[in-house]
């Protein structure tokens, strides 16, 4: 096509878009690794052993610094999981404070933790989970081992639709269905909807988790004369056991992480709640609503609430990348 | 096993030779519901969205005023095309970002990275995908909009600003249309670079073979016989990540500004459909407000739709392509 005229030209050609390759990776790779290090470096300044065991409290409570770890001031009511929740504190309601000890507030380093936000994750996504993984599971098998059917590629579809759906859809369905329906916030309806995005991450990884459990085992069992559930419970599930386990893991990852849903459906709340029908705590919440607090105290525990979730996020995905690689070595 | 009568499995056991129906009809039933669920989904906000939808029609995605309240002056108007339009403008700015860069990571890791790198940049690119986009949401609240605003939108603006009203001042708190659009790219990046990585994979070696054999540079062979090879697949790829950036909702809400007022600037804070429905559900203020909204997310929703519908054909034809090309 090209002439040896130009064949410098072509050689340069191919220099510099190579080069361009690698510098499209810089490129994407820098802002990346930023935002890790930004949550790993900001995210563990902001940690200390109160910020693992105390719960909310307002910055208001007390401006003095020696009270950070007694009770919570008078006016915050435990009863109430809604304080604090919604209002911009210290924006007028509030009773005038000379602007010295407004100051002092808004010097102040960040006060309290965030357990509820911890157990409250732990809960709502754990009862999710439970939700999503008889469908995830079953919907894995049936895609493996009916693999070829025509109705397997329609719940294939559907799962991928599932994944693709934007996690504010999931939100909004559970809180017409359930939340408008019980005129209640509750910890169960956020479950529902983080069940919604992790059915599909647990039914992708068990499909492709039991397609790779070689064929000649299928048959082994086959030729031993046991019938398909059989030879499924005994002999191809449990060689895919590990591989699906990772899927769960992540997709309890996933949940973990969705913020949206839980905005429309778990509300918040500023103390540890384990009541399922009430609202509860959560980490993205809190992060969320920590970034956007006119405090610096909070906006530091934003970046700590963000840094456990990274933590989340990046263990369960290396202990997956782990797992999968020996197996992976192993069965070549 | 080794006692074991060689019929028992065909004599007597009646429960392991039926159980086959059982197992077909629970995993099928427990499968159904993946396609209930989707269903159900499209069913409960078209059913929800009802009251608006016969209110306005259409206008409640292409109406220029969203104004939830009544007042004396004006019953409540439901148009959402300032979200509509945030939503376009920021995703149609992440993807011009990101498409060419993540094609270029994709080509990078498929063809010419060195294997002993691309294992563990694959992860990481992997691993990006993962992380919440309430973090990436923090990070731009705390670190990239003060960023950006020093070193692109202040000069920018003062530059050309006066010629270009896309990029007209002031900058007041730096969160707007352009910024959103800039982390939505970073979100997006690692999933369409580790898609396009891997239907480049999906090219068979003879393709690469035959271009290097005619005297073929490395590059000529990936861009004219590599790359053409996977085009549909990478066109997915694109339209995957397009479809994440319209249903972004975390890092848009707290770096978009949330404005309903429409401004030609992109510097300017505005709104989209994901941080509408985010902000405004919970404290509706009318069952028509409410209705307006769930409207806004079953628009999103069929529209992710869609663009999966779109990408997964194209995935599949590529897939199924390379299977018969061998």
């Amino acid at each position: 096509m090209h002439n040896t005229r130009n064949y410098t030209w072509r050689k340069l050609v191919d220099r510099l878009m190579r080069g361009a390759t690698v510098a499209a990776t810089g490129c994407a790779i820098i802002p990346l690794l930023a935002i890790i290090i930004y949550v790993m470096t900001l995210g563990a300044a902001a940690l200390s052993p109160q910020f693992f065991t105390d719960v909310y409290q307002s910055p208001e409570a007390s401006s003095t610094p020696d009270t950070t770890t007694g009770e919570p001031a008078a006016e915050f009511n435990p009863d109430d999981p809604f304080a604090g929740i919604g209002i911009e504190e210290g924006s007028g309601d509030t009773p005038a404070t000379s602007a010295e000890a407004e100051a002092a507030i808004y010097a102040a380093g960040p006060k309290g933790g965030v357990l509820h936000g911890i157990l409250g994750t732990l809960v709502i996504t754990g009862v999710g989970l439970l939700f999503a993984l008889p469908i995830g599971i079953f919907a894995g098998i049936y895609l493996s081992e009916y693999r070829h059917e025509r109705f397997a590629t329609i719940v294939r579809f559907c799962s991928d639709v599932l994944s693709g759906a934007p996690s504010i859809v999931a939100g909004v369905v559970i809180y017409v269905a359930v939340v408008t329906q019980v005129k209640q916030f509750s910890a169960v309806a956020g479950s529902l909807a983080l069940a919604l995005l992790m059915v599909p991450v647990i039914t992708r990884t068990t499909e492709e988790m039991l397609k790779l459990v070689p064929e000649s085992m299928r048959e082994a069992a086959r030729g031993l004369g046991a019938p398909t559930w059989y030879s499924s419970f005994t002999v191809v599930i449990p060689a895919a056991l590990p591989g699906i386990v990772t899927g769960v893991m992540l997709a309890f990852a996933r949940g973990a992480g969705e913020t949206a849903p839980l905005i429309l459906t778990v509300l918040g709340s500023n103390v540890i709640s384990m009541d399922l029908f009430e609202p509860m705590a959560a980490l993205p919440l809190l992060t969320y609503r920590y970034t956007e607090s006119p405090y610096p105290g909070e906006n530091t525990l934003a970046w700590g609430a963000a840094f456990v979730l990274m933590m989340l996020v990046l263990v369960m995905n290396i202990l997956v990348r782990v797992a999968t690689r020996r197996r992976g070595g192993a069965s070549r | 096993m080794a006692n074991q009568q060689p019929t028992s499995w065909s004599s007597g056991k009646s429960l392991l030779r039926h159980g086959d129906v059982p197992f077909r009809v629970s995993t099928v039933t427990l499968a159904s519901f993946v396609v209930a669920l989707v269903v159900l989904i499209g069913a409960i906000m078209f059913a929800a969205s009802a009251e608006a939808r016969q209110a306005f029609g259409l206008d409640v995605l292409t109406g220029q005023e969203w104004n939830p309240v009544e007042t004396d002056l004006s019953p409540p108007t439901f148009g959402a095309w300032p979200a509509v339009r945030g939503t376009l403008l920021s995703a149609l700015i992440a993807i011009f970002i990101a498409a060419p860069l993540a094609i270029g990571i994709g080509i990078f890791l498929a063809e010419l990275c060195p294997p002993r790198l691309a294992v563990p940049l694959s992860f990481l690119v992997e691993l990006l995908a993962a992380i919440p986009s309430v973090i990436y949401g923090v990070w731009g609240v705390f670190v990239f909009v003060p960023f950006f605003n020093t070193v692109f939108s202040e000069p920018v603006s003062q530059a050309i600003g006066g010629v270009v009203p896309q990029f007209a001042g002031p900058i007041a708190t730096g969160r707007g249309v352009l910024v959103t659009g800039v982390v939505m790219a970073i979100m997006i990046l690692p999933t369409i670079a580790s898609l396009t990585r891997d239907v480049l994979r999906l090219v068979p070696n003879t393709q690469r073979e035959a271009m290097l054999a005619v005297g073929a540079t490395r590059w000529e062979m990936i861009w004219l016989a590599v790359v053409p090879y996977a085009q549909a697949g990478i066109l997915g790829a694109i339209m995957l990540g397009i479809g994440r950036a319209l249903g972004e909702t975390m890092a848009a809400t707290m770096l978009i500004g949330n404005s309903q007022r429409i401004n030609e600037s992109w510097f300017a804070p505005a709104t989209t459909a994901a941080s509408l429905v985010a902000n405004e559900l919970t404290n509706s203020v009318s069952p028509l407000h409410e209705s307006a909204l769930i409207t806004v997310a079953l628009a999103l929703f069929g529209i992710t739709l869609l663009l999966n519908l779109g990408a997964r054909l194209l995935i599949w034809y590529v897939e199924r392509g390379m299977r018969g090309g061998h």
